[in-house]
C-alpha cells in the first residue's frame, strides 16, 4: 500500500458543503466533532478549503442558486475523492420534491459514494458513513 | 491598494501606499457551516465603508410547496425550514390552524409545547455561545459549550425520540407525553446545566473575551427600531420587546411571572452575547416552573389528525412566536379543502441580517466574523473571503482561518 493511501485511510480530511439544507444535518456534522463524539481522535479534520479535502460531505437538496457553486466545489476537490450525501434531502430530495427551486437529488448531478439517510442522521451514523466511504474507496 | 515606487536622488527607493477602496465579498457559498449568505464589503485600509447583503442561496420554495400539500404534510414541511428552531416553526403554524379551526388543545399539551420551546431556546443559545467563543479564538470554551449542549439534546431524545427535528406538535396537542421518570431526569439535568452555564458566564467575563467583544458591531437604539430588528439582537440594543411577554401564546400567559425579559443598553456584540447567556437562566427557571405546575389531562384531542384536518374551514390568520432568534411570524390562509391558499413566513434572521450594515460600517475587517456571529444568523461560522483589488482586477482568496488569525491578533 502506498504511503498516501495509507495516510488517507488513517486521517481523512473532510470538507462540508451546504447546498440548501435546513442546518439540521450541518449541526449534527459539527456535533460529531465536539467532545461527545470527537472524530478528531480518529484523525478526521473539517478543513476550510475543498482543495485540502479527501471526503466531501454534502447536505441539502441542491437549490438552483447553489448548483453552479456545488459543481465548482466538487471539481475543486482533488482526486481520489469520496462523496458522502448526508441526510434524506441529499439522498432523495424529500420533502422538497416537486419544488421548482430544487435541482436535486444529488446523484443526478454528481456521483455519490455513500448515502447517510435520516432527518437528520445521528452523528454516529455520519461517522459510520465516512468510515464506509473511506474503506470502500481507498481501502 | 496601489503601491507607488519612486526613485530618490540618493539611490534609495521610496514606497508610497495609495489606499483606494477594496471590495471584499464575504461568502457567498462558503462551505463550512450552515446557511450560505453573501456580504459584499467595501473597505479602505482596514475600515469598512459599505456593506451589501445578498440572500437567497437556500431558497427552496417552501411557501409555494406548502400550497400543494395538505395541512398535515405542510406541518412536516414547515418543520424543515430550520433545523435549529424547528419547534418554533411548527408551534407557530399549528397555532394558526387551531385558531382557524377553533380547536382547543388541553392545558397539559400547551405546557409540554412550552417545555420543548424553552429547551430549544437553550440548545440554540448554547450553540451560538459556542460559535462566539470559536470566533473569538477560544476553542476550549467552544468545545465546553457544545458539550453542555449535548445534555439538552439528550433531553430532546428522551422526550420526543429525536435530536433535531422533534415533530412534537400535532393539531390539537402534542405527540409525546412526559412520564414521571423523565420529569426527574429533566430537573436533574437542569441543575447540572445551570452550574455549567454559570461557569460559561464567568469565562465570558474574562478580560480576553471582553476585549474582543466590547464596542464591536454597535447598533444603537434608534437604528434598531428603524430596521425592526428582533429578539436578542434588539434586546441587546435596549429595545424592550419579547413576544412571550407582549403577546403570550402556549402556556406563557400563566408563566408570565416566572421570567423576566433581559435587556442590555450597551448595544455591542458583548451585549447581545450577554443577553443570550442570561436568557439561558430564564429558560431554566421557566422549565422548572413547568415541571412543578404541569397540569394533568390528555395531551391531544380524541379525534384523529386526519379528521381534524377535514374540519378546518376556510379562513386566515396571523400567528407569532418568540423563536430563539426573535419574533417569528406566520400568515396562514386555508382553503377549507384540507389545504392552504397561502402561507407566508417571516423568520427573525431577515430583519436581523439587515442590522449587519450599520453594525459593520466603521468596524475593521477583522471584526466581521465576530459581528456576523453575534446576530446568530444561522450561518455563523466560516465563510471564505476573496479580496479583490479593483485597480489590478486581481483576486486574492483568503480562507476564514487567515481572517480569524487576523482577528485574534488584535
Amino acid at each position: 500500500m502506498r504511503v498516501t493511501t495509507r495516510s488517507r485511510i488513517k486521517s481523512p480530511w473532510l470538507f462540508h458543503l451546504n447546498t440548501g439544507s435546513c442546518a439540521g444535518c450541518d449541526i449534527e456534522i459539527v456535533a460529531a466533532l465536539t467532545p461527545r463524539y470527537d472524530v478528531e481522535r480518529l484523525g478526521c479534520i473539517l478543513v476550510g478549503s475543498p482543495r485540502h479535502a479527501d471526503v466531501l460531505l454534502v447536505t441539502g437538496p441542491v437549490t438552483r442558486q447553489m448548483l453552479p457553486r456545488f459543481i465548482r466545489v466538487y471539481e475543486q476537490v482533488p482526486e481520489p475523492k469520496v462523496v458522502v450525501a448526508v441526510g434524506t434531502c441529499a439522498a432523495s430530495g424529500s420533502p422538497f420534491i416537486g419544488s421548482q427551486m430544487i435541482e436535486g437529488p444529488m446523484d443526478k448531478i454528481i456521483p455519490v459514494d455513500v448515502y447517510v439517510v435520516g432527518c437528520p442522521p445521528r452523528p454516529e451514523a455520519i461517522v459510520r458513513g465516512v468510515v464506509t466511504a473511506v474503506k470502500s474507496k481507498f481501502g | 491598494m496601489k503601491m507607488l515606487m519612486t526613485d530618490k536622488s540618493d539611490g534609495t527607493k521610496e514606497i508610497q501606499m495609495d489606499y483606494t477602496r477594496l471590495r471584499v465579498p464575504f461568502g457567498p457559498v462558503h462551505p463550512a457551516l450552515k446557511e450560505p449568505i453573501s456580504l459584499r464589503i467595501t473597505a479602505r485600509k482596514e475600515e469598512i465603508l459599505d456593506v451589501d447583503i445578498m440572500l437567497g442561496h437556500v431558497h427552496r420554495g417552501i411557501e409555494a410547496l406548502a400550497e400543494n400539500r395538505n395541512l398535515v404534510q405542510a406541518l412536516y414541511l414547515v418543520e424543515r425550514i430550520c433545523g435549529i428552531c424547528s419547534h418554533s416553526h411548527t408551534t407557530c403554524f399549528i397555532q394558526a390552524l387551531e385558531e382557524i379551526g377553533e380547536i382547543k388543545p388541553s392545558e397539559r399539551a400547551l405546557y409540554l409545547r412550552t417545555l420543548i420551546f424553552e429547551l430549544e431556546r437553550m440548545h440554540s443559545h448554547l450553540f451560538l455561545l459556542g460559535i462566539m467563543a470559536y470566533e473569538v479564538g477560544f476553542d476550549t470554551l467552544f468545545m465546553f459549550t457544545w458539550h453542555v449542549r449535548e445534555n439538552v439534546l439528550d433531553l430532546f431524545e428522551e422526550i420526543t425520540g429525536n435530536r433535531v427535528h422533534h415533530s412534537m406538535n400535532t393539531t390539537g396537542g402534542v405527540r409525546w407525553d412526559l412520564p414521571p421518570h423523565i420529569v426527574g431526569k429533566v430537573s436533574a439535568s437542569m441543575t447540572s446545566i445551570e452550574k455549567s452555564v454559570k461557569y460559561i458566564y464567568d469565562v465570558f467575563q474574562d478580560k480576553t473575551v471582553e476585549k474582543r467583544l466590547y464596542g464591536v458591531g454597535e447598533l444603537n437604539y434608534s437604528e434598531a427600531r428603524e430596521l425592526c430588528v428582533v429578539g436578542p439582537t434588539a434586546r441587546g440594543s435596549g429595545v424592550n420587546m419579547d413576544v412571550r411577554r407582549d403577546y403570550p401564546y402556549a402556556a406563557y400567559g400563566e408563566l408570565k411571572k416566572g421570567f423576566s425579559v433581559v435587556v442590555r443598553e450597551s448595544a455591542d456584540a458583548y451585549a447581545r452575547t450577554e443577553v443570550r447567556i442570561l436568557e439561558l437562566f430564564e429558560s431554566i427557571n421557566i422549565i422548572r416552573t413547568i415541571l412543578d405546575e404541569l397540569p394533568n389531562g390528555p395531551i391531544s384531542t380524541e379525534e384523529s389528525v386526519l379528521k381534524l384536518m377535514r374540519i378546518i374551514p376556510e379562513g386566515e390568520t396571523v400567528s407569532m412566536v418568540e423563536a430563539p432568534r426573535g419574533e417569528l411570524l406566520y400568515f396562514v390562509k386555508t382553503n377549507g379543502k384540507e389545504g392552504l391558499w397561502r402561507l407566508k413566513v417571516r423568520t427573525p434572521t431577515i430583519p436581523n441580517v439587515l442590522g449587519l450594515k450599520p453594525m459593520l460600517i466603521g468596524c475593521e475587517i477583522a471584526d466581521i466574523p465576530v459581528t456576523v456571529a453575534s446576530i446568530d444568523p444561522c450561518m455563523a461560522c466560516a465563510n471564505r473571503i476573496t479580496l479583490v483589488d479593483p485597480d489590478k482586477g486581481e483576486a486574492k482568496v483568503t480562507d476564514v482561518s487567515t481572517l480569524r488569525r487576523r482577528g485574534r491578533k488584535q
